[in-house]
């Protein structure tokens, strides 16, 4: 008996988590409790990309997912929430209609991604061997363009690896958009007859 | 075969199996929320699931530490996982406008109300 690997066992917790609390969200018929599950479920997925070795990327999920997409999901909850939209139950006919096809879509997924031999786990050896490097660095030399973890690769092999300023510029500029367009979209109505003032 | 399965989880680390798995399940659940719920707010976190499973499969094609010698996305994976997360928050702002748009005009989060467009 080998001794237990906790990389394994935290992995195993915020799985576990992770689809719990997404079967939570789907199961609720409360829209204030499906807003929670899903924070705990996004927060849990956190857990699992600092386990893979992608610090940055956890954290930036739970600044800008946790923190911020989910507060506006919440502040949505909260500016609909009528008594009569706060359980809204799903039909028993789109329940039946929807388990075939999510079971039939997760008994297919689950298959392909067991099927395939290199996308197994690893020997254990070979990743306790592994140097621990942060990937903040990487990342944003890849955002300014400069692909650091590219430097030892042959030149035409580099040729469509370019960096990620572009794309970069586009998403930021794409997003500012957006903010525009949904504070325009949102902005309160004017009443059209306004109530005689003075 | 489940329990062997199990006990080689506690002893030998994960693999991309594994997390793509984790990511089946919370794709499959988003898409059946999108699917199922009449709260457009509710249709709006399936989205989220949607995305997020999604982004766990770019995270486990992107680290070494999962990596058993197939191919990978090396540093791409988590660039395109933060490009992910970025247009999420842009899709989740709009979709929420038009959401209380709807809500003002309608007087209903519901979606099934939402059939004007069918002339």
């Amino acid at each position: 008996m080998d001794a237990i690997y906790w990389p394994s066992v935290f992995f195993l917790i915020f799985g576990a988590l992770a689809c719990g609390f997404a079967l939570a969200v789907l199961l609720s018929a409360n829209i204030v409790r499906m807003a929670f599950y899903l924070v705990l479920s996004l927060a849990a997925t956190s857990g699992l990309f600092f386990l893979a070795g992608q610090e940055f990327v956890g954290a930036m999920q739970l600044l800008i997912y946790v923190g911020g997409t989910l507060v506006l999901l919440i502040f949505g909850v909260m500016l609909t929430s009528q008594e009569r939209f706060v359980n809204m139950k799903t039909l028993a006919g789109d329940w039946v209609i929807g388990m075939i096809a999510g079971g039939a879509l997760l008994s297919l997924l689950t298959a392909a991604a067991f099927s395939v031999p290199e996308w197994r786990g690893p020997e254990r050896a070979a990743v306790e061997n592994l140097p621990i490097e942060p990937n903040a660095t990487p990342i944003g030399m890849g955002l300014l363009g400069a692909r650091v973890d590219q430097i030892g690769a042959p030149a035409d092999e580099r040729a469509g690896m370019a960096g990620y300023l572009f794309p970069f510029e586009i998403v930021s500029v794409h997003l500012l958009v957006v903010l525009i367009g949904a504070a325009y979209l949102a902005r309160a109505k004017r009443r059209s007859n306004p109530l005689p003032t003075g | 075969m489940t329990s062997s399965l199990l006990a080689n989880l506690l002893t030998e680390p994960p693999g991309v199996a594994h997390y793509m798995t984790v990511g089946a399940v919370m794709f499959v659940c988003g898409a059946m929320c999108m699917a199922t719920k009449r709260n457009a707010l509710g249709v709006l976190m399936g989205i989220e699931l949607v995305l997020n499973g999604a982004n766990l499969n770019f995270i486990a094609f992107g680290s070494k530490y999962l990596d058993n010698g197939g191919p990978q996305l090396g540093l791409d994976g988590s660039l395109i996982a933060l490009f992910v997360i970025v247009l999420a928050a842009a899709e989740a702002a709009v979709a929420l406008a038009i959401a209380l748009n709807f809500y003002n005009n309608h007087d209903s989060i519901d979606v099934d109300r939402a059939d004007q467009l069918q002339g």
